[in-house]
């Protein structure tokens, strides 16, 4: 047993060594990222700055914000469907569908979408070009299969007579659903729009095969930065990255947490 | 329940079916599709294997000479093979590492495990790319620890060690691992308890016990976690493109630079389909024929 | 236009059958429940009395027959349409709701004023003892508290008909006996007609004015608790309600006291108030354990004996049960009452003993 907490321990040093090195180095005074000269915040100022970065990151927001948006409805349908709906004509396809952009690699997704767009700018003349909405359909797509999944298995875990005690009880079918199954899954609704929100801020890869000329979401931005060799700013960045994410992370999972279950 | 709700059933199904045809099925038909076309100069840069002469006619001009190309430079198949190692090699490590992490996690105190599990998710949270681009800083010849080895006098060189296949493998274990930890945590920890206490009263030592009791009954977590890991891995872009090297080719990176830098969509459309049909099917299917088989016994 | 009269049943289930898949759950049931009563659906698992208590709340359509409740057709009639409540197994309470807004849940529904609602969600928590406790959540309230809210909150739109899916199987058993009396005095006080469906006998002998057994969809008897267990039509009634032994046997004749009946195990048998049998007929004689009556001299009065060895003992405290060997090899079972705190009285084991029973004892199956 406690060789296997070494493991543990060893484990999250090995998960968390690399974080921690970014954020220390975030205040680096120095523009090499490795040697330390002295605490300075200069990057963040620089980070400021920095238009591209600025103007990226607002299009991610806005692109994830409307791509888990979208997958939220899409994907509560979804999982309604597979948890609910045991037999309808084309289930296995439905499934396969869903589960298909969980597991294909990236780069078929990115390129597929793509080829679909160029396919339906020349067959009805829409999406003219490549932009923000076709980042967020591709986004969309993606998300929906996780807000699916979560959706299926939180329902999955229901009692049903929950609703037909609504039911009994004189609550029309859409009532139920509105005040009874809503509230009662709203905990994995809201994990699943962080998780499609945070997946389509992260995304580099389908983004590029279907972002346009004035659509660069942040991770391109860093991407390209980063290709470039090492940036003292990408380091603040990731600081708050990191710093932002763990505070929505925690308050949300202690806010699930203290709910009852049942 | 019986209770008939035609509207909301409609919607539930319908709507998501639609999208999910229009979005996943429809490209996927046009990637097979633009495989069978004829590279060419232009926007977009292929000729469509179907078309209509004249407004009316269907016409075919498949070719199979993507598919030529693949098989017969081996460029293609050794990007193939280097793939299906590093993701093998990755899987397998991680395996090593998340077992001991999940088994260590499940067996907590109760009122540690969500925090524990807590700490393996929150890295997945935060952004993919900059927890690769922190590598570079660690790894790179002027990086953390050959400064540390070099400050210490344990080298007076400093290590290669980014820009190698040790660099790719060690992003891959370290994106991919949260991947592995989950679902072995999730079977572990329904595992039912008194069953070890019952190998134990039936006279098997811990260690016999854990390869008795617990590895087989882990297995169906132990396949899942692969899963998750394998299939991404072999894809993988990012991690090959900013930590390998010339020699560290990989599958996803070479789809990437076919449509990138050569923009021979038909080829790397015929890759994604190779890719798809040589790499992903078969995993899932075995995962769905190990799933099926998991159930009915 | 159906005219509802005090005489007309308040529930009329028609030739009712629902079938899931290839399996009958429900397989052409009939029967009808008076207004007030408290009736009870008995059989083991899986033997259709959850489907059938589903189909009287609207969860389940039957595939063919009826259901009417107070003269109406509710075949179709969705549960949000019907003058039905139900407790549910596991109460169904809604986790996110105060105890108070649970029970308001259904009159809110109904759109009834807030002063009204605030007044019988009140009335109603007094009737179940839970009057203190209207703003605790679900989760704060122990097994025995949840079914009380369950019940005030099924019991507060004052429905026809209540349903109650096993009312007691979450509670431990100092508990459900307890709360068995108090659900019939709860009956009692509302005048509502209650549909309990068990699994358990004593439970529905304790609380039903009548019992309906069933078995694998079918309806074997109704009646009320004595004429289940006194008079059951069937080998499976008889065993599933009480303990029993079976003897099979050959009727040989007709007298004025019953039939006798030569039986390949305990020879020939004397039973009173059986229906004409033809001479030769197949029949089983059921004979209840405690209606045996067990002595170490042979009984001066009988019309039943026979002489066997006790091979084990069961003390149960209340009484003690005996499996008694006859001379056939068959093994009967005997209880009885432990009337002296004294061993003395006890039987030993291997110890020969006689058996007897009056002609009424027994009761003919023929199947």
């Amino acid at each position: 047993m406690s060789a296997v907490r070494v493991v543990l321990v060893l484990g999250y040093v090995f998960l968390y060594a690399p974080i921690v090195s970014l954020i220390v180095f975030s205040f680096n005074a120095s523009r090499l990222v490795t040697v330390w000269a002295g605490f300075s915040t200069r990057w963040y100022g620089e980070l400021w700055d920095n238009d591209a970065i600025r103007g990226a990151a607002a299009i991610s927001i806005e692109v994830a914000a409307s791509a888990a948006t979208a997958a939220l409805v899409l994907g509560t349908a979804a999982g309604f469907a597979l948890a609910r709906y045991r037999r309808f004509r084309g289930r296995l396809l439905f499934l396969a569908m869903v589960t298909a952009p969980l597991v294909m690699p990236e780069v078929i997704t990115g390129l597929s979408l793509l080829l679909l767009f160029v396919a339906l700018e020349s067959w009805i003349g829409w999406p003219q070009g490549r932009g923000i909405a076709t980042i967020i359909l591709a986004h969309a797509t993606f998300g929906t299969a996780f807000v699916a999944i979560i959706v299926q298995s939180r329902l999955a875990a229901f009692d049903r007579a929950l609703e037909e005690a609504a039911l009994d009880l004189g609550a029309r079918p859409w009532k139920v659903f509105l005040v009874i199954t809503l509230p009662l899954i709203a905990p994995a609704l809201i994990t699943g729009w962080l998780l499609a929100f945070t997946l389509s801020l992260d995304d580099l890869v389908i983004a590029s095969f279907n972002a346009g000329p004035a659509s660069t979401t942040l991770p391109m931005v860093i991407f390209s930065s980063v290709r470039l060799g090492v940036s003292p700013q990408i380091n603040a960045l990731a600081t708050i990255f990191v710093v932002a994410v763990s505070i929505l992370v925690v308050t949300a999972s202690s806010l699930t947490l203290r709910r009852p279950q049942r | 329940m019986n209770a008939p709700d035609p509207m909301g059933r409609r919607v539930a199904i319908g709507l998501p079916y639609l999208w999910l045809v229009v979005f996943v099925l429809v490209p996927f038909l046009i990637v097979l599709t633009i495989s069978f076309a004829e590279s060419a100069l232009g926007i977009p840069p292929y000729i469509a294997p179907l078309g209509f002469a004249k407004g009316w006619i269907p016409q075919l001009r498949g070719t199979l000479g993507s598919y030529g190309l693949i098989l017969g430079d081996s460029l293609y198949l050794k990007a193939y093979l280097n793939s299906l190692r590093f993701a093998a090699v990755a899987m397998l490590l991680c395996l090593l590492l998340g077992y001991p992490m999940a088994y260590a996690i499940a067996r907590a105190p109760e009122r540690w495990r969500n925090p524990l599990l807590m700490l393996v998710i929150l890295p997945f949270w935060t952004s993919f790319l900059i927890r690769v681009y922190a590598w570079i800083g660690i790894l790179k010849t002027n990086g953390l620890i050959n400064n540390l080895l070099l400050w210490t006098g344990i080298v007076h060189e400093p290590l290669p060690l980014l820009n190698n296949e040790f660099s790719v493998e060690l992003g891959l274990v370290y994106s991919y691992l949260p991947f592995m930890i989950l679902p072995l945590y999730a079977t572990l920890e329904r595992m039912d308890l008194s069953l070890l206490e019952a190998a134990a009263d039936l006279g098997a030592t811990p260690f016999r016990a854990f390869l008795a009791v617990t590895l087989p009954l882990s297995l169906p977590g132990i396949a899942a976690g692969a899963a998750l890991v394998f299939i991404p891995a072999v894809g993988e872009f990012v991690i090959p493109d900013l930590l390998g090297g010339p020699d560290t080719l990989m599958i996803g990176k070479v789809l990437w630079d076919e449509f990138f830098t050569n923009r021979d969509w038909p080829v790397a459309s015929a890759v994604a389909v190779a890719m798809l049909v040589l790499l992903v099917a078969p995993i899932v299917l075995a995962q769905h024929a190990l799933r099926k088989g998991a159930e009915s016994s | 236009m159906p005219y509802a009269s005090e005489a007309a049943p308040l529930v009329s289930v028609v030739g009712v059958t629902k079938r899931f898949g290839e399996m009958a759950a429900v397989d052409g049931v009939s029967l009808e429940i008076a207004r007030g009563e408290f009736f009870a659906l008995l059989g083991p698992s899986g033997c259709g009395k959850t489907t059938l208590l589903r189909m009287l709340a609207g969860f389940e359509v039957p595939d063919a027959g009826r259901i009417l409740i107070d003269g109406i057709d509710m075949t179709d009639v969705p549960p949000y349409a019907r003058p039905v409540n139900m407790m549910f197994q596991s109460y169904a309470l809604f986790p996110h709701m105060s105890v108070r807004e649970n029970v308001a849940f259904g009159l809110r529904q109904e759109r009834v004023a807030k002063p009204a609602i605030r007044e019988r969600v009140a009335a109603v928590l007094d009737l179940v003892q839970m009057g203190g406790l209207g703003d605790r959540r679900p989760h704060q309230l122990s097994g025995g508290q949840r079914q009380r809210v369950a019940l005030a909150r099924a019991l507060v739109k004052q429905p026809k008909l209540l349903l109650l899916d096993e009312p007691l199987a979450a509670l431990d058993r100092k508990l459900r006996e307890q709360t068995q009396f108090e659900l019939v005095r709860i009956q009692e006080q509302v005048g509502i007609t209650f549909v309990v469906v068990t699994h358990d006998q004593a439970e529905a002998m304790t609380m039903a004015s009548r019992i309906a057994v069933m078995d694998r969809g079918r309806l074997l008897q109704i009646g009320p608790p004595s004429e289940v267990y006194e008079a059951p039509n069937s080998r499976f009634v008889a065993d599933f309600i009480g303990s029993v032994n079976f003897l099979p046997g050959t009727v040989r004749a007709t007298t004025d006291r019953g039939l006798l009946i030569a039986s390949t195990d305990a020879g020939l048998l004397r039973v009173a108030g059986a229906g004409a049998t033809p001479d030769g007929a197949e029949v089983t004689v059921a004979l209840r354990p405690e209606k045996i009556a067990m002595s170490r001299t042979p009984a001066s009065r009988h019309d039943n004996q026979c002489t066997g060895v006790v091979r084990e003992i069961g003390y149960l405290g209340g009484f003690s049960l005996f499996r008694v060997a006859l001379q056939s090899g068959a093994v009967l079972r005997v209880s009885l009452p432990n009337a002296e705190r004294s061993a003395a009285t006890q039987f030993a084991r291997d110890e020969q003993v006689f058996l007897s029973w009056t002609s009424g004892a027994g009761l003919v199956l023929v199947e």
